[in-house]
């Protein structure tokens, strides 16, 4: 692994001065054919790899209208050279949202547009080459798809639609990357991003059911497969696993007993997640999230609530309907779907449940906003619900509550620093370096206001906090699940209902 | 294809160091691979390898955290059923880095 520096924390974030090349080194691996084919893509770089990914170049603008326009509407305003996480913590200006958006602009001018056919050195057009590739794969792997650079474009120019269609053009000549397309093939033959066989499921759901009882003395059910039940829920496969989305996995099931509205997981659909969105992939992305259209079906369920998990809420709440809709068959009294945090929301509007705050007085938490949650999609019947709703979940849960800095939460947050399909060890250092913003900001209310904890809605953002946390000197168990809080704090009746 | 030299035979590993055969797991395998680390394997390292393989021996996937904790907790007394005692046996986490001396493949996803 490289070596490298954390980035000093200061008293506020500056705007780095540029150093070229900072980054050029940071590639993830590559995916191997075995990896390739269960997603349909070549097992390696194809003959003729060149004009094919050019071709492919063009069906994507050909299809994707706002695509053509991002590549065509650039007037290098500068709004975004400061809004990117990556450059923000690498100086690389490559990592500045217009410099990466060129890469693939570039060879669009080549090929696609009048001026770059006949005069490409005046209008900065490039023919696609090895070192082109090598240079997307490498930076197109430093976008974490946050949008963040969006809010501040006048035009809207997406960078997360740039980037995908760059990874699925990658992909489609064969060259993959191998953390996000090894999981996809996971969820296509095991059901989930772990490989997480359902004895395995079942064993562990088991193990949290004798926790809760031995904690709470109440039989707090972990329910998998059960056909009739009201709700299905869809949650990422880490809140099976890792610390500490599990903690947030027993509050959603705390939720559902003391509402009591019958629920089930499902070990076909055991996941939320969708990784496809991240590499662009259009076709495998309806693949993963037909699961979810089947379980509900086989399992007869009334409605689709999902658990914590940041950019699953984007696919779901807004790829789902045209992607593997209509959900005619769900009760229309509930939104279609419904987000784990709305559901516990509208209970606590209901006041059908109560909380001891006190259980969680040892913490003084703030709310990191997870990029996909915050500006691609919404939640609950109101604008900024997204925004409100998480908070007011939390506060409901805990007595001491702090909000980051206004430009570094809600449509401004800054990533984690791991999304997009970055969660890799072998992108660590871009990881490190990424996060540096939201650390800053998050250094900030624990020097003024003794902030101990942050809590987020997206397993990513939990895995990435826990690991890069103690590179900041904070302490790794500093990151909690929205849910988990309420775990701590949900009064749950004794009586069994 | 990458390699690591045990007892004079070359055993294939992948890009991080994960085996790529679980078959060829021998406990040379996991001294040498903690040795790459610079990390000695103590009985306390070795409780938790174990647990690990026989885990995934009976269900093809490590167990999750805090079902590895509370195993160790019950095997070795309450107070190392944390995972700040696995992280301090562990320091690149005790998920990944138990599972590779274990010979165990990686666990993926938001993890």
């Amino acid at each position: 692994m490289a070596n490298f520096e954390t980035p000093p924390l200061t008293e506020f974030m500056e705007v780095p001065p540029v150093i070229p090349g900072t980054m050029e080194h940071s590639s993830p691996y590559i995916a191997k054919p075995e990896i390739q084919a269960p997603l349909a893509y070549p097992g390696q770089l194809v003959e003729n790899w060149e004009q094919k990914a050019v071709f492919k170049l063009g069906e994507l603008v050909k299809s994707n209208r706002a695509l053509q326009v991002f590549l065509d509407t650039c007037v290098k305003c500068g709004a975004c050279t400061d809004k990117c996480h990556y450059y923000l913590g690498t100086s690389d200006p490559k990592n500045m949202p217009v410099a990466r958006q060129d890469l693939l602009r570039s060879v669009y001018r080549r090929y696609y547009t009048l001026a770059g056919k006949l005069f490409p050195k005046l209008v900065g057009a490039r023919d696609m080459t090895k070192s082109v590739l090598d240079e997307w794969y490498s930076y197109f792997h430093q976008c974490s798809q946050c949008r963040r650079c969006s809010v501040y474009c006048p035009y809207g120019i997406d960078t997360a639609e740039v980037s995908m269609a760059a990874r699925e053009i990658m992909d489609s000549v064969g060259q993959g990357q191998k953390y996000c397309n090894e999981i996809i093939g996971k969820v296509f033959k095991i059901g989930n991003n772990l490989g997480l066989p359902e004895p395995a499921l079942v064993n562990t759901l088991e193990g949290l059911e004798e926790d809760v009882k031995e904690a709470t003395g109440v039989d707090v059910k972990f329910p998998v497969d059960v056909k009739g039940a009201d709700v299905l829920l869809i949650t990422p496969s880490a809140d099976f696993f890792a610390e500490p989305h599990i903690d947030g996995l027993i509050g959603y099931a705390k939720v559902f007993h003391q509402a009591g509205i019958s629920w089930t997981l499902s070990s076909y659909a055991s996941e939320a997640a969708n990784f496809s969105m991240f590499i662009g992939s259009r076709h495998n992305l309806k693949k993963q999230a037909m699961r979810i259209r089947e379980a509900a079906l086989e399992l007869g369920v009334k409605r689709i609530v999902v658990g914590e998990c940041g950019h699953a809420w984007r696919v779901a709440y807004s790829f789902w309907n045209t992607l593997v809709g209509p959900f005619d068959f769900l009760d229309r009294n509930y939104p279609v779907p419904q987000h784990i945090c709305e559901f516990t929301y509208d209970l606590i509007q209901k006041d059908a449940l109560r909380f001891d705050k006190e259980a969680n007085d040892d913490k003084v938490v703030t709310f990191h906003d997870s990029c996909n949650v915050a500006r691609a999609s919404r939640m609950g019947n109101m604008p900024g619900g997204q925004f409100v709703i998480p908070r007011a979940v939390i506060k409901a849960s805990v007595n001491k509550f702090v909000d980051m800095a206004p430009d570094t939460i809600g449509e401004a947050t800054f990533c984690c620093g791991g999304g997009g399909g970055l969660l890799t060890d072998d992108l660590l250092e871009l990881r490190v370096k990424g996060s540096l913003p939201r650390m800053q900001a998050l250094k900030q209310v624990v020097d003024e206001h003794g902030v101990t904890h942050v809590a987020a809605i997206c397993a990513i953002c939990k895995a990435q906090f826990s690991k890069i946390l103690p590179y900041y000197k904070f302490p790794m168990d500093m990151i909690q699940s929205v849910h988990g809080l309420v775990s701590n704090a949900i009064r749950l009746d004794r009586k069994e209902i | 294809m990458a390699t690591i030299n045990v007892a004079g035979k070359d055993i294939e590993v992948d890009e991080e160091g994960y085996l790529v055969n679980r078959a060829d797991w021998n406990e040379e395998v996991a001294k040498i691979m903690a040795k790459g680390d610079n990390c000695d394997l103590t009985d306390s390292h070795w409780e938790v390898i174990n647990f690990l393989r026989e885990y995934y021996e009976e269900y093809q996937i490590a167990p999750a955290v805090r079902v590895l904790t509370k195993a160790i907790g019950k095997k070795l007394g309450a107070d190392k059923g944390n995972s700040k005692y696995l992280y301090e046996l562990f320091p690149y986490g005790p998920a990944k880095q138990a599972c590779k001396y274990a010979g165990l493949p990686k666990p993926t996803g938001c993890v």
